[in-house]
């Protein structure tokens, strides 16, 4: 009697299985060129403004004249910080609120559902129309101010927040908050101790990833925020700036080459903080969930 | 014994345990669910209907069937958890030492604190083991360091639990094995000084001998307090329970749905020994299910 054959037979399995993991390989390629070439581009265009004579790009003034040479993109660094901020104090509070009233409260019902498609819904309304919204709404009445450009980032990242919150409280198994029922524990102490506190790394990555997405933001801010070159710490009084806009400034003027310089400077400057941010939140969560699981016992 | 179920200020809630009785053999049992055909629904369909049973003080009863009979669905009524899920209501009556638990004045949140639940699957928060341990004193309103720390250690001690975590009390609870994680939630939920502690197949996800430690721990714990037990193992029904209940699913007609019916309640071993329904007679003896 033959032993069982069980030695791979050169076979049509074989050859597509190398053919899958080629195609595979390529797309990866595909995908990270214009990534790298991005990053590269912004890299080594912009260090060198950027480092020439540190710190001085990140805390002076832009020059009043786009043809002026010299540093500067403070305002700018300031203003975003302080658009961005405050677009994330308004809408990851009222963002996340409103995914535990979605997922917590309002489950099937006829209220929630509307308010659930309307979110998706605003998901897909184009940054621009939301900077046109706060411009009627807010800016004609008030004037150009960083908490008009604050709101209209809000209003885009309000959706992203609910959307991210509410699948994240759908991962939290149903089990834990039975066991909180089951000791009883009241629904409003469950979502506060149980629910949220397991949902929470989810919900911290999920509201990075808007804030980043708003960081980055142009067109609405173009409406309410105004382009001004000086620092301006009012949030509610005043024109003030921030790095995209400044980027769109400066390219508009790019017969002069100081103007293209900054631009490339606040461009990296735009891209280190995001990234910078998202790092931040990384480590929070890491931490979070290595205390949580046991390996850091004190 | 007149007890006060509605919503009440939480500060003035008595943590000690329930008064200690004489031994069973030579008082009558206190009866602690007064059971009277009950039926319980889930929308327009009815999961298990026809229960009259009384359930009484420092016994275990054990509901034996098999699967889809409504074993879970009755004992889930028991402390109104079945509330969770939408849709789920109570017909008949069930009462908890005289007080009907569905009358509108009482409050499923004060029903929960005196009749405590352990789930088939192990459940720890993913907290430590102390936080796990002190989250239902803390509901309760007990925020004292010492006064925790001593709920802490006599309720894992009570769950044969504290020798071996008495270390690591402020790691995480998910880094228990799964017959710990088991014990944990049973010191948990005993950590409320409950009056009743209700088990839905506590140990189907353990192995042998988790599960013989934590037979012995029921058995230990029925001193103390109430249980009533969800299995489908046979012999630990017959090894650990004073009472059993057997239920069964029966096809409805009308509608194609299998619906559970209690066929025979009494002491465990007449129930195994000499059962009165042949339904009964045919499942002990491995006939179906």
């Amino acid at each position: 009697m033959n032993a069982v054959e069980l030695h791979a037979r050169p076979s049509r399995r074989a050859a597509s299985n190398l053919a899958m993991t080629c195609a595979m390989g390529l797309a990866v390629i595909v995908v990270a060129i214009p990534l790298f070439a991005v990053i590269s581009a912004v890299v080594s265009r912009g260090a060198s403004v950027v480092l020439d004579g540190f710190p001085d790009f990140l805390v002076a003034e832009i020059p009043p004249i786009s043809r002026r040479a010299g540093p500067g993109m403070g305002p700018a660094i300031v203003g975003t910080l302080l658009v961005t901020g405050t677009a994330t104090a308004i809408a990851v509070p009222l963002g996340v609120l409103g995914a535990v009233y979605l997922h917590e409260y309002g489950g099937r019902g006829v209220f929630a559902r509307v308010v659930r498609f309307l979110a998706v819904v605003m998901t897909g309304v184009p940054s621009i129309v939301m900077g046109m919204f706060v411009y009627v709404m807010w800016t004609l009445r008030f004037g150009y101010s960083a908490f008009g450009g604050a709101l209209a980032l809000a209003c885009l990242m309000l959706p992203v927040v609910i959307g991210s919150t509410e699948q994240m409280l759908r991962l939290v198994s149903d089990q834990l908050r039975e066991a909180s029922y089951a000791l009883g524990a009241s629904k409003s102490r469950t979502v506060l101790t149980v629910v949220l506190p397991a949902a929470l790394p989810g919900i911290v990555s999920g509201a990075l990833l808007a804030v980043a997405r708003a960081a980055g933001e142009t067109a609405p801010l173009l409406f309410a925020v105004g382009a001004t070159k000086t620092f301006n710490l009012d949030l509610m009084g005043g024109a003030n700036t921030a790095l995209p806009l400044q980027i769109f400034q400066a390219s508009s003027d790019l017969a002069f080459p100081a103007a293209e310089q900054r631009a490339w400077g606040a461009a990296l400057t735009l891209v280190t903080l995001t990234f910078l941010l998202t790092i931040a939140a990384r480590l929070v969560v890491a931490r979070t969930l290595r205390r949580r699981s046991g390996w850091k016992s004190s | 014994m007149e007890i006060q179920l509605t919503t009440l200020p939480t500060v003035g809630v008595s943590i000690e345990p329930p008064p200690s009785i004489a031994p069973i053999a030579s008082v009558a049992p206190a009866e602690i669910f007064g059971i009277s055909d009950a039926a319980v629904h889930y929308g327009a369909f009815t999961a298990v209907r026809d229960v009259t049973m009384t359930i009484y003080e420092h016994e275990i009863t054990a509901f034996i069937g098999p699967s889809g009979c409504g074993k879970t669905t009755m004992l889930r009524a028991l402390d109104r958890m079945h509330e969770t899920t939408p849709g789920g209501r109570v017909t008949g009556t069930i009462s908890y030492r005289g007080v009907d638990l569905y009358d509108p004045q009482v409050s499923a949140v004060e029903v929960r604190r005196r009749i405590g639940m352990v789930f088939q699957r192990p459940n720890p928060f993913p907290k430590t083991i102390y936080d796990n341990i002190a989250f239902g004193p803390r509901v309760n309103g007990i925020r004292g360091r010492a006064e925790l720390d001593d709920v802490v250690e006599r309720s894992l001690r009570s769950a044969a639990l504290w020798d071996e975590v008495k270390d690591r009390l402020r790691s995480s609870a998910l880094g228990l094995s799964g017959g710990q994680q088991q014990r944990l939630c049973i010191a948990r939920t005993i950590a409320v000084q409950p009056d009743v502690v209700l088990m839905d197949e506590p140990c189907s996800a353990l192995d042998p001998i988790a599960t013989a430690r934590i037979e012995e721990l029921m058995c230990e714990l029925k001193r103390e307090l109430t249980i009533v037990i969800v299995t489908h193992n046979m012999q630990q029904a017959a090894r650990i329970s004073d009472r059993a209940a057997f239920f069964t699913a029966e096809l409805d007609a009308t509608n194609d749905r299998r619906t559970g019916i209690l066929v025979e309640y009494g002491e465990t071993a007449k129930l195994f020994s000499a059962p009165d329904d042949e339904r009964t007679r045919n499942y002990i003896g491995g006939r179906f299910g």
